[in-house]
């Protein structure tokens, strides 16, 4: 306990002290300020003052941040309830090799995944000579020059296998009998879906959504990998850069405290909502 | 004239629709029709998050340097080729080497801890369970940067003796890694109950014996997983790992397949990804195979196993 204590806190307010801190003038190294009561706010007003208007290059990624988790999420979510409401319901004798297949992409690096789609997406690589033998495309596309779509679909190929284990964890719990009650008693597919399971699933899916959205605020190497362009870049890459560069380090301290602050609502959110469920669920 | 003399006409049947897609619509009206629709999508999204990677490895073994034009079968990017392979190029050796340190001296140090630590938690009445288990649960959903740079912060600033590099990096791992063994390892204790630790201490065994030589080797299942799980898991971490490198020769293989990714791809990186994937897939079989033996020799049922690491993932 101890030991978590010492890992886990107190590194949260090394990180609050130097992004209260001051940085040293000459060798652009920040120093820490350990005590509250001499914090220092220039950080914070610095970067509130450049989100809005003329000069607020913090602005743009982090609503970019906001449109690119949601959207990945949204088709995260699109893909992996289908999948796990199949494997759940219908698996059957396949059942077995199905869930191996669905965990299969949690053994093979996340590095690794990136690494295939930079393969497929290159100028000559697969996704584009594809494209053009089926006609979509005269000239190749150069997907990996900052593309939103190829950034969101990285995220989306990423986390997705996140999204469809806890989802099919509750849907797997969720009683046969109930949905026979319901067909029996004359509701239809649709009817039994919408009155019946989604109700009961609606936790996991919250659940699920901010297990797969939460980490995605402090992805920066996706983005790297599948775009490096500051046009898509997201909060994750500010902090990444910024701690990257001599004298802005306490500015990336400043802006992981915004984000925890940000997030600190939703990971409680989870944390308390899922003990909960596991609770009732024995 | 009653109605029941009335000659029977034979009902009009509905008038069969002679829409182009009847068929189709029969088929979706029937209540016994299997879910073609969600079977179709689930193997279309199993091939679309797996095909990628299968090409990237094929890739590994392509002659030319090309990572999309197929120039013939060759090792050439394994061992042969004299400066680029990853037997010969000195980078990608250190990096396949710092990753199978660390994610040895994660493992053993973790493991053993995270088995006291669920022992401990379930001895200790009181909250104590509950604040952990919340830690543990808000660990998975914490952006693993935010985690990165506090200990980056806290190695360059607080534990100044702690070097970065291998050490700093171990330190990290462990802290994050030590959630997967606690969880396991008291799942399995919850499950086990106490009644044959108090068995043995009736029959005279010492509190500590008890734990030694009747809980320890009813738990060897469950610390196998594990132990396999945090191998596995720390040969795929990146965030943390890259935080707390201290320079070229202490990044492992993620980091390595990060920085060159996009400035200087070859084929040597697809092998060195896939050297990564097999090292993770054997430790994945052979944990599963000792986890379905040990499990099925203790008569539970070795078929849900699978299932039970999915879960307990």
């Amino acid at each position: 306990m101890l030991w978590l204590a010492v890992l886990f806190l107190v590194p949260f307010y090394v990180v609050l002290a130097i992004a209260f801190g001051t940085t040293d003038p000459i060798f652009r190294d920040p120093i820490p300020v350990w005590n509250p009561l001499n914090w220092d706010t220039s950080q914070f007003q610095y970067i509130f003052s450049h989100i809005f208007g003329a000069d607020g290059f913090f602005g743009p990624p982090m609503l970019r941040t906001l449109l690119y988790i949601g959207g990945a999420s949204l088709v995260c979510l699109t893909v992996a309830y289908p999948v796990a409401y199949f494997v759940a319901r219908f698996g059957g004798r396949r059942r077995g090799v199905l869930l191996a297949l669905l965990i299969a992409p949690f053994w093979v690096s996340y590095m690794m995944r990136m690494l295939a789609w930079v393969n497929l997406l290159e100028e000559d690589g697969w996704v584009n000579r594809f494209l053009k033998a089926v006609g979509l495309i005269q000239a190749p596309v150069s997907w990996l020059s900052g593309m939103p779509s190829t950034v969101v679909l990285g995220l989306v190929y990423g986390y997705v296998p996140y999204m469809i284990l806890p989802l099919f964890a509750s849907l797997d719990r969720i009683d046969q009998n109930l949905i026979e009650a319901a067909r029996d008693l004359g509701a239809s597919r649709v009817e039994t879906f919408r009155r019946v399971i989604l109700p009961l699933s609606k936790q996991a899916i919250l659940a699920s959504v901010l297990l797969v959205s939460l980490p995605m605020f402090g992805d920066y190497f996706t983005n790297d990998l599948l775009s490096g362009s500051p046009r898509t870049s997201m909060f994750g890459n500010l902090i990444n850069d910024a701690i990257g560069t001599p004298g802005q380090v306490s500015e990336g301290a400043a802006l992981v405290v915004i984000l925890m602050v940000l997030l600190i609502p939703f990971m409680c959110y989870y944390a308390i909502s899922t003990s909960r469920a596991s609770r009732e669920a024995g | 004239m009653s109605a029941a003399q009335a000659p029977v006409l034979p009902v009009p049947r509905a008038a069969p629709r002679r829409w182009p897609l009847g068929w189709l619509i029969n088929w979706w009206r029937s209540p016994w029709r299997k879910p073609r629709i969600l079977e179709t999508l689930t193997w279309l999204y199993l091939t679309w998050s797996i095909i990628p990677v299968f090409i990237a490895v094929a890739f590994s073994f392509n002659a030319g340097r090309s990572r999309s034009v197929w120039q013939g079968f060759s090792l050439r990017w394994y061992f042969t080729d004299p400066v680029a392979s990853v037997w010969h190029d000195p980078d990608l050796h250190a990096a396949l080497f710092q990753s199978l340190r660390l994610a040895v001296l994660t493992t053993l140090i973790a493991v053993p801890l995270g088995v006291i630590f669920a022992i401990g938690i379930d001895r200790w009445h009181g909250r104590l369970p509950a604040v952990f288990n919340f830690q543990m649960l808000v660990s998975f959903v914490l952006p693993e940067l935010v985690l990165g740079v506090a200990l980056l912060f806290m190695v360059t600033h607080v534990l100044t003796i702690i070097p970065l590099g291998t050490s700093g990096q171990v330190i990290a791992l462990v802290t994050f890694q030590v959630s997967f063994p606690v969880i396991i390892v008291r799942a399995r204790m919850l499950s086990i109950g106490s009644q044959y630790e108090e068995a043995a201490m009736d029959l005279g065994a010492t509190p500590f014996g008890a734990v030694r030589r009747v809980l320890l080797p009813m738990l060897y299942p469950a610390i196998f997983v594990s132990a396999v799980l945090v191998f596995a898991d720390v040969i795929d971490d990146f965030v943390i790992v890259r935080a707390l490198s201290a320079d070229v020769s202490t990044e492992p293989m993620s980091v390595k397949i990060y920085n060159s990714a996009r400035s200087s791809p070859s084929p040597a990186l697809n092998a060195l990804a896939t050297i990564m994937l097999l090292m993770s897939a054997l430790a994945i079989f052979i944990g599963y195979l000792v986890f379905r033996r040990t499990t099925r020799v203790e008569g539970s049922d070795g078929g849900s196993a699978l299932d039970q690491l999915a879960i307990q993932l």
